[in-house]
């Protein structure tokens, strides 16, 4: 069965830098945000730390298109990362975890694990 | 007509190689090929099985595909072993059937040979062969400390690195009193012994192992010959290999005497329908243990068995480059000087680690062999000398001499005949890759694609480049300058159609000269074309996105995910003043502080949220950027001048302060470095930057396109005696000429050494205007100038793009919880993982 997960707020549209990514804390850890205004979907979440480096620096990457795959790339040692799988370009063994993303109003959700605690409760 | 069978017993490389070449040929349609293997994995490559500690699969290593084997219509059988053989019928058994042939091809390949020694055969004595063998070995060292790897040569050095990578202890124990004793000589084994011992592989030579017992400290105990014993947790075997001749043994095929089929010239054995192939064949009493060999001998039988007796297996050459634990080894030809008459030439400089040694004729024409180790990059040009046998130069000494001795340069790819065997896997010649472009390939990948070279080992790979550029250029062929996969333009072509549409947005560029969203190669490039040619601010929304891991929080990153902080103080001169703001500011923010090596002041470890706040202290203070993130001019480094210094003819200080405030900010292909020296003495080292100035007594002596750094380049005297005005004119044209024609990432140095006509024709176009565009340079060079802002200061004066800098836009107060801190000398730096 799947685990219990919720659909956490985590900012708002205004928080978005176009064609860029911005980091935010969840109950999972940090998550960069994607917007990229000129495709379809435009909001995309992965991991935000770099599985290279072991630094929460993904947000920070450059975004675009290998292949018509959309990346980013990480700003420390340069490999991509599909916003759409998190699989890593450069060595398919290496992944970062992707959240699933929506819009909510003017809020931006993140599909993540609900806390152990909570769901107990629940 | 009822279709003949075709049986190959082994699926290895050599087998696999066989059945790519055999069905593409005519024959194919006659035969139903069967092919069996006793491994339960598809043909792999054995070449690289160590990568398999490090991460690849079967299926990164695997040399074919099963949809492969499909399309041909062969019958595959894997973890299926034959046998038996019964010539007379010609069937062969396995544990699950009998098949009928009617040829049949062995490519069993060897098997490791384990000395008899008693207690041999315990748990944890491996072997390292197949990807099998590996997995037994790794879960051996679950719960091992340390390893044995019997047998110093090729493969037992590549085991015991891999034991090493499972975080063992590894020793190696080695009968003979060096290691490599087939490919080195006793001054080339000691310095990779040496080596080695340096990397934490321990090595024992002259030791003979007679029985291996229950440890008391570990799993088990080796006892040597000479009372001595080591204790270890597990042991593999690498003694050399044999080749695996049972079958035909047993089947009564002629075999060598110490083993292997006996083979002809067309890799066939004693029974006209029976050949073997690969490490299992004999040829003139010599075995071949490399993979090259083998996939010549599989070219030799598809060829026979087409009916061509023209092709003949004729040898193999039997030189290897390697590098083992991170260690260059080469070893060519005659490398022990058996040839009578044989002369050597050693250089060994024990200082470097480098040995080399060339084994040349007694009349000193030809090179018959070579030893490297510590350095292989003499390689690929001495194994051209001797394999094509190119007379060698007067000195041939200068074929190993460091270069700085009077070595000759390598042999360019000009230099090599038709016939010269470029990659050694695929049999490829130079002839082949210049047949290939002729027949329409255009790049390296097509020639790749045709010929395969440089897809086995992977030896040949700088030196397949060099030939295929150097024959496109010789075709006139353009070698693609795109800048990436969404722009089909150079940089220079970028910036002129940017420049003359008054282009002002990526966006606007990607949707009229470009196709689909950009990628990290070309949003900088593009980004910094447009700060060269409108100077807007890099953080105005539509430039974000573009810049760079520096540029875009304008701070040098580093690598926890902390920014390093770096004010401009020009020409090094600074205020008592100021510099007691930098104390205080890294004070308060528990900053790492470093003095660069461009005569300024490094703070490291800010926060992303801090990085505002910090700048709007240093901004009060009377601080502006310092562009070390950015591509664009660094420091103008200078020395104390005339005002001080005894010697000094000119105000370097002042001219220093002087080029730093102009070129400040201005946004080029890549960092740009100035310095100034106030008298020929050259304190300020001005002649290793992209541009240096040198007092005279007349005036200023200019210097360009030098280079410090990876490959240091000494700058070019460009014009002399230039009075203050002139000298700023000259620089301001260099620097824009520069910044419109360079390709991204090349440094003026690069540059000019690209520069069609080079250190003359840019004095043309600078000095003497022959182009015309003097005026146009200095023009928007000034316009430039006149635009110039502190980007620091527009971004904290501005509550949007100060927005930008929250680590975490949900959570202002939470704290980056992977950054942690130590002190070391009295000052706070990262933890390092693996300290
Ligand atoms: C770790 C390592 C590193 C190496 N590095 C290099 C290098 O850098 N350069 C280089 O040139 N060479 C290198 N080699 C050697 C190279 O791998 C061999 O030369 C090559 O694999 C030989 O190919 P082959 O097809 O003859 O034998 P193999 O690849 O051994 O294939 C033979 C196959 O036949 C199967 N077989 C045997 N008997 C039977 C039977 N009765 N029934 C069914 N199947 C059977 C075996 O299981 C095996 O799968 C290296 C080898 C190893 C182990
Ligand atoms: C009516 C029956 C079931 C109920 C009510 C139920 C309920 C739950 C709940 C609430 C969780 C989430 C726990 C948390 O978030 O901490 C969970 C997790 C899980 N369940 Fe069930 N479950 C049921 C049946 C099953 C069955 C039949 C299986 C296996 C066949 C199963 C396998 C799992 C597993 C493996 C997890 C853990 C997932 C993870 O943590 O990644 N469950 N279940
Ligand atoms: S370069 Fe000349 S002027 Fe400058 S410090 Fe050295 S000696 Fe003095
Ligand atoms: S030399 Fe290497 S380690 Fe030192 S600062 Fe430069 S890049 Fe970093
Ligand atoms: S020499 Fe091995 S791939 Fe070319």
């Amino acid at each position: 069965m799947k685990p219990r997960t919720r659909w956490e707020a985590v900012c708002t549209v205004e928080d978005l830098v176009p064609e860029s990514g911005i980091a935010v804390w969840t109950e999972e850890g940090p998550v960069a945000v994607f917007y990229l205004p000129h495709r379809l979907p435009a909001l995309f979440a992965i991991s935000h730390t770099d599985p290279f480096s072991g630094s929460n620096v993904l947000a920070r990457g450059i975004t675009g298109d290998l292949k018509g795959e959309p990346v980013v790339a990480s700003p420390l040692y340069k490999q991509h990362f599909s916003l759409r799988t998190g699989v890593c370009l450069e060595d398919d063994t290496v992944r970062v975890k992707t959240y699933p993303v929506l819009l909510d109003g003017n809020q931006i959700r993140l599909e993540v694990r609900a806390n152990q605690r909570e769901s107990v409760a629940a | 007509m009822s279709k003949k069978t075709l049986i190959v017993i082994g699926n290895g490389m050599v087998g696999h190689h066989f059945l790519e070449q055999f069905c593409a040929s005519p024959a194919a349609a006659e035969f139903e090929i069967i092919v069996f293997g006793e491994e339960k994995q598809l043909a792999y490559d054995r070449v690289h099985l160590s990568e398999y500690f490090g991460g690849s699969t079967h299926e990164d290593l695997a040399m074919g595909t099963l949809e492969w084997y499909t399309e041909q219509g062969i019958q595959l059988h894997l973890n299926e072993q034959v046998t038996g053989i019964d010539r007379e019928n010609r069937t062969l058994e396995t544990p699950r059937g009998s098949y009928r042939y009617d040829e049949l091809v062995l490519a069993t390949g060897s098997y490791p040979f384990v000395p008899p020694i008693q207690g041999n055969d315990r748990p944890h004595c491996l072997v390292y062969r197949t990807l099998d063998d590996l997995d037994a070995i790794r879960t051996s060292s679950e719960g091992a400390r340390s390893g044995v790897v019997v047998g110093g040569g090729l493969l037992g050095l590549e085991a015991a690195n891999a034991l090493k990578s499972l975080g063992l202890e590894a020793h190696v124990v080695e009968f003979a009193p060096r290691l490599m004793p087939v490919q080195l000589d006793s001054d080339g084994g000691a310095l990779l012994r040496h080596k080695i011992e340096e990397l934490g592989v321990q090595v024992h030579t002259e030791k003979a192992t007679t029985a291996i017992t229950e440890g008391e400290d570990a799993r088990l105990r080796m006892n040597f010959s000479d009372q001595s014993f080591l204790e270890t947790d597990l042991i593999v075997f690498s003694a050399g290999i044999r080749p695996q001749d049972a079958l035909a043994r047993a089947s009564g095929l002629d075999i060598g005497e110490r083993g292997g089929i006996v083979i002809d010239n067309h890799c066939t054995t004693s029974d006209p329908h029976v050949h073997a192939i690969g490490e299992c064949a004999l040829w003139e009493q010599k075995i071949f243990g490399l993979v090259a060999p083998g996939y010549t001998m599989a070219r030799t039988l598809a060829a026979a068995l087409n009916g061509d007796r023209e092709t003949a297996f004729t040898g193999a050459d039997m030189s290897t480059k390697l590098k083992l634990l991170g260690v260059d080894v080469g070893s060519i030809g005659d490398a022990h000087a058996q040839t009578p008459g044989a002369r050597n030439i050693r250089f060994n400089d024990e200082q470097a680690g480098h040995y080399r040694r060339m084994v040349i004729s007694e009349d000193g024409k030809t090179l018959l062999g070579a030893i490297l180790v510590g350095d292989n990059s003499h390689y690929d040009t001495l194994l051209q000398y001797a394999l094509n046998g190119i007379t060698l130069p007067e000195n041939p000494e200068t074929l190993i001499l460091p270069e700085s001795e009077g070595g000759a340069p390598a042999l360019g790819p000009d230099a090599l005949p038709e016939t010269a065997s470029i990659c050694s896997c695929h049999n490829v010649t130079k002839g082949d890759i210049c047949g290939a472009i002729d027949a329409g390939c255009g790049d390296l990948g097509s020639v790749k694609a045709e010929t395969k070279a440089s897809t086995g080992c992977g030896g040949c790979t700088a030196l397949l480049k060099n030939v295929v550029d150097s024959e496109l250029e010789k075709r006139g062929v353009e070698v693609s300058k795109d800048l990436c996969e969404h722009f089909p333009y150079s940089r220079q072509e970028l910036f002129h159609l940017v420049k003359v549409n008054g282009i002002r947005t990526f966006r606007t560029l990607i949707s009229q000269h470009g196709k689909g969203h950009g990628c990290d190669i070309c949003k900088p490039a593009v980004a910094s074309i447009l700060a060269t040619c409108w100077n807007e601010h890099i953080l105005a929304t539509d430039h974000v996105p573009l810049q760079d891991t520096n540029d875009t929080f304008m701070a040098n990153m580093q690598k926890n995910g902390t920014y390093s902080i770096v004010p401009r103080i020009p020409g090094g001169e600074i205020t008592p003043d100021k510099l007691i703001v930098l104390g205080e500011v890294a004070k308060e923010y528990d900053l790492y502080t470093k003095i660069t090596g461009g005569q300024r002041v490094d703070l490291f470890g800010a926060t992303l949220s801090q990085l505002p706040e910090i700048w709007e202290k240093l901004i009060a203070a009377g601080f502006e950027t310092g562009h070390a993130y950015g591509k664009s001019l660094r420091t103008v480094k200078s020395c104390v001048g005339s005002t001080w210094c005894r010697y000094g003819v000119q105000d370097s200080v002042g001219m220093a302060i002087r080029l730093e405030d102009r070129y400040k900010g201005l946004r080029a292909p890549h960092k740009v470095k100035m310095a100034v020296s106030g008298c020929t003495r050259e304190c300020a080292e001005a002649q290793s930057k992209d541009f240096g100035v040198i007092a005279t007594e007349n005036g200023w002596n200019l210097y360009v396109c030098g280079n410090g750094g990876m490959r240091p380049r000494h700058a070019d005297l460009f014009a002399t005696d230039l009075s203050d005005e002139e000298l700023i004119r000259t620089i301001d044209r260099v620097v824009m000429f520069y910044v419109r024609t360079a390709d991204r990432l090349q440094r003026t140095s690069v540059w000019m050494e690209n520069l069609e006509g080079g250190l003359e024709y840019l004095k043309q176009v600078v000095l003497e205007d022959s182009l015309g565009i003097g005026a146009e340079l200095e023009e928007h060079m000034e316009g430039i100038v006149g635009t110039y802002q502190c980007e620091w200061k527009t971004a904290v004066e501005d509550p949007e793009k100060r927005k930008r800098f929250r680590e975490f836009v949900n959570a202002p107060s939470q704290s980056d919880p992977v950054q942690e801190w130590t002190v070391e000398r009295g000052q706070r730096r990262p933890v390092l993982e693996s300290a």
